[in-house]
């Protein structure tokens, strides 16, 4: 029982810390800091920059471009990014399909795929939830029929993000529409973005924003070797996907970060000539928002430092739900401090209304999705009522 | 960073647990919080034999030269079970107190009868009309020869009727405050014990020129910071305790909804019920880690007062959520005194208000929440950020 990181551990998080803030463009870790949207290119500069430093995969089977960290380390990897504002490698890469094709993948879809994926030379998006098909995945439809060496896939994909800016989606499909369970009948398949069938339509959210899609596939003809693993068992691999994370799944660095900003926001906001974080109702807001994200922090590195026998800490569930709704407090806390100023979000040029205070409410109204996606916060709390608490 | 227990630290933990569970099982507790002095004797000299009653204190003054960590296990395993033994009270406060202030002669007397189980020493520290000060304000000392005498009202004293010895906070001639030891013997205090809510007692302590042995061998010092960090310390104690408490408000809870059956299904089947249990889930690990994160930084010498105030915070909210939900799930059982549901959230309530409640240090937080840019929980050593 020892609080204080190891001398080669803290050394780590000194390397971590210098390379991210001095190591990726200033101009990038400014538009994070300043929650504008990156550009594509500025998703794939980062990629490559981290990349080229084996700090885009680390989690990776070693012969794919992994490090063979601790999972403390790779906390301390993905924290150190948040903080330093760097945009992390895409997770849809790195985290999602990356991870299943070096599990489950030929050699040849390895070869093919990991370097690309790791590089971002490919764009990965995800091809999951359908308009049917939600919290309650495996009742998804979109069908694949074998026909000779294709599949040809038809169906209807959504909430598919950044799909715009994507080369190709993983997908899960319905192969075997018989098979007595719902969850049994599926396959995890690589389609090209490209490939004739395939319409990409934007949807628009309420914060104006674009970056989620619908995904329509028309008679779209795949070749067989795309399929992944087994047939029917893409469940099995999503599960796997979904499942076996354990680091990053509280965003702890990403809030940090945001309460800092607020801080100095309420420095700088004045109310009748006195600063706004002199306000003790405020004040009081910060201080509990801040030690709920230490317990949330702490309860991160429980989870992370915890050794034994490979198996999850019990508490890893309650990362998500905790951590997304902390986010969420902490945008709301920002729209609250711009107060009046959180109105004037459509300001251009000549506005006196400071950019943070623009960007405050579609960032707040944006963010209300990180309690639904990956998992609402009712699956979590399903979760943690059945598999831990017996209910 | 090792968040793991030891083996010699599992085995304590086995050792308490085993003891306090086979005290209080049934309806044993109600038993004895139901007579005087409020807590098992025998227990009480059961916990000396283990040395739990000397953990923290140095082994030249008698004690087991154990740091807080035990301390932690200990307390949490009395919470557990919700044991009325006073350890925090009597060890982490009053203990900490002679430890940190006293002369070698008074540690080597007092905590060495503490450790043996022969000294039941509470603090009277808190004065009506004070609100978790870490100063004394209106209960003077005077000199008187070579000795002192101290005048005015303690209260409310946890354990303050049974005890042996008394440490009581006083104003000094000069200003300041400082400690006293006070023996309740003929020329003692005026003392009225009584029950309080959750099984405990405290009592009334009235000083009319009773004399007392100045704590420590400098009469001009202010003990008010050795008296905030003594407190501190405690509140990490407590924050276990809770974290103990609230443990098993949970399990009880889970296990009900899983057996009470209405509308003939088990009430587990209700998705309205089992959402509820899972935050209760929620606010115990939270809590959980913010006691430990406070218990190392103690142990690495940082800023204890400081990390015991976030600590008070997190176990107070999820005290409050927890033994709320933990009856309200329960239903109208969870109202009697029969059944122990109702108990764990009146300890809660009573560990909440000892010390400084959750909004108590929230205040304080609030207070610097300007002086730094982030909580980096893992700077070392913790230096109040």
């Amino acid at each position: 029982m020892r609080l204080q990181l190891s001398p080669e551990t803290a050394a780590f998080r000194e390397e971590m810390r210098t390379f991210f803030t001095t190591q990726v463009p200033q101009e990038i870790r400014d538009t994070v800091a300043a929650r504008r949207h990156l550009t594509r290119d500025q998703y794939v500069e980062t990629q490559r920059v981290l990349n080229a430093a084996g700090l885009a995969v680390p989690h990776w089977p070693r012969e794919w471009g992994g490090r063979g960290w601790t999972p403390l380390q790779r906390h301390i990897w993905h924290e150190e990014m948040q903080l330093a504002c760097v945009p992390p490698p895409l997770a849809f890469n790195v985290s999602m399909v990356g991870p299943v094709i070096a599990a489950f993948g030929s050699q040849e879809q390895k070869e093919r795929f990991l370097p690309p994926t790791a590089n971002l030379d490919i764009w990965w998006c995800q091809g999951f939830s359908e308009p049917d098909a939600g919290s309650d995945l495996a009742s998804l439809r979109t069908s694949a029929v074998r026909d000779g060496g294709d599949w040809v896939v038809n169906g209807q994909k959504t909430w598919t993000t950044l799909g715009q800016y994507a080369d190709w989606i993983f997908c899960l499909v319905r192969t075997d529409p018989t098979a007595e369970k719902k969850q049994r009948g599926i396959s995890f398949l690589l389609v090209p973005m490209d490939a004739p069938g395939v319409t990409l339509r934007p949807i628009e959210l309420i914060d104006g924003g674009h970056e989620v899609n619908e995904v329509f596939f028309e008679d779209v003809r795949v070749p067989a070797e795309n399929l992944v693993g087994e047939e029917n068992r893409g469940w099995d691999y999503a599960k796997f996907l979904l499942g076996n994370e354990r680091v990053g799944v509280a965003p702890v660095g990403y809030t940090k970060r945001l309460l800092a900003q607020a801080k100095r926001h309420a420095a700088e906001v004045e109310v009748d000539g006195e600063p706004l974080a002199r306000d003790p109702l405020l004040a009081a807001r910060i201080a509990e928002l801040e030690n709920e994200l230490l317990a949330l922090e702490l309860t991160a590195l429980r989870v992370v430092a915890h050794s034994a026998d490979g198996k999850p800490h019990p508490a890893s569930s309650v990362l998500k739900l905790r951590g997304t709704e902390l986010q969420q407090a902490a945008t709301e806390l920002v729209v609250d401090i711009a107060g009046p100023l959180a109105v004037a979000s459509g300001a251009g040029e000549g506005s006196e209304v400071p950019e943070w205070a623009r960007v405050a409410t579609p960032s707040y109204l944006n963010y209300r999705k990180a309690s639904i996606y990956g998992g609402s916060n009712e699956v979590q709390r399903t979760i943690i009522a059945g598999s831990i608490l017996g209910l | 960073m090792d968040f793991d227990y030891d083996d010699e630290q599992a085995a304590l933990r086995e050792a308490v647990s085993g003891l306090l569970g086979r005290a209080y099982t049934g309806e044993h507790r109600r038993t004895v919080t139901a007579a005087e002095p409020g807590f098992d004797e025998k227990t009480w000299a059961r916990l000396a034999e283990m040395g739990v009653l000397g953990l923290p204190f140095a082994e030249d003054d008698g004690g087991m030269g154990a740091g807080p960590v035990e301390v932690a296990i200990v307390a949490e395993e009395i919470g557990r079970v919700l044991a009325p033994e006073p350890f925090v009270e009597v060890v982490v406060l009053a203990g900490g107190l002679v430890a940190a202030v006293g002369t070698p002669a008074q540690r080597g007397e007092v905590l060495a009868a503490i450790a043996e189980g022969g000294c039941v020493a509470a603090v009277a520290h808190a004065e009506p009309g004070t609100r978790w000060s870490p100063s004394a304000r209106d209960v003077r000392a005077t000199r008187d020869g070579d000795g002192w005498r101290l005048a005015g009202v303690k209260e409310p004293v946890v354990q303050g009727a049974r005890a042996d010895l008394l440490v009581v906070s006083a104003v000094l001639p000069g200003g300041g405050t400082g400690l006293f030891l006070v023996r309740p013997d003929a020329e003692g205090p005026a003392r009225t014990g009584y029950r309080t809510h959750d099984g405990g007692r405290a009592a009334r302590i009235e000083l009319t020129g009773t004399p007392a042995e100045l704590l420590g061998d400098d009469a001009d010092a202010d003990r008010t910071a050795a008296v905030e960090r003594a407190q501190a310390e405690a509140r990490i104690a407590y924050g276990h305790e809770a974290v103990g408490a609230m443990d098993t408000a949970l399990r009880t809870t889970a296990q009900y909804l899983r057996t009470r059956k209405q509308f003939g299904v088990p009430l587990a089947r209700f998705q309205s019920l089992t959402f509820r249990t899972a935050d209760m889930y929620v606010s115990l690990e939270l809590a959980r880690s913010t006691a430990l994160w406070a218990t190392l930084v103690q142990d690495a010498g940082g800023d204890v007062v400081r990390a015991a105030d976030r600590a008070r915070l997190q176990t107070s909210r999820a005290g409050r959520h927890i033994g709320h939900e933990a009856i309200q799930l329960h239903g109208g059982i969870g109202m009697t005194a029969e059944y122990t549901i109702g108990h764990y959230t009146s300890r809660l309530t009573a560990i909440d208000h000892l010390l400084g409640d959750g909004d108590f240090a929230l205040a304080r937080l609030a207070a610097v929440t300007g002086g730094y840019e982030t909580v980096d929980p893992l700077g070392a050593p913790y230096t109040g950020g």
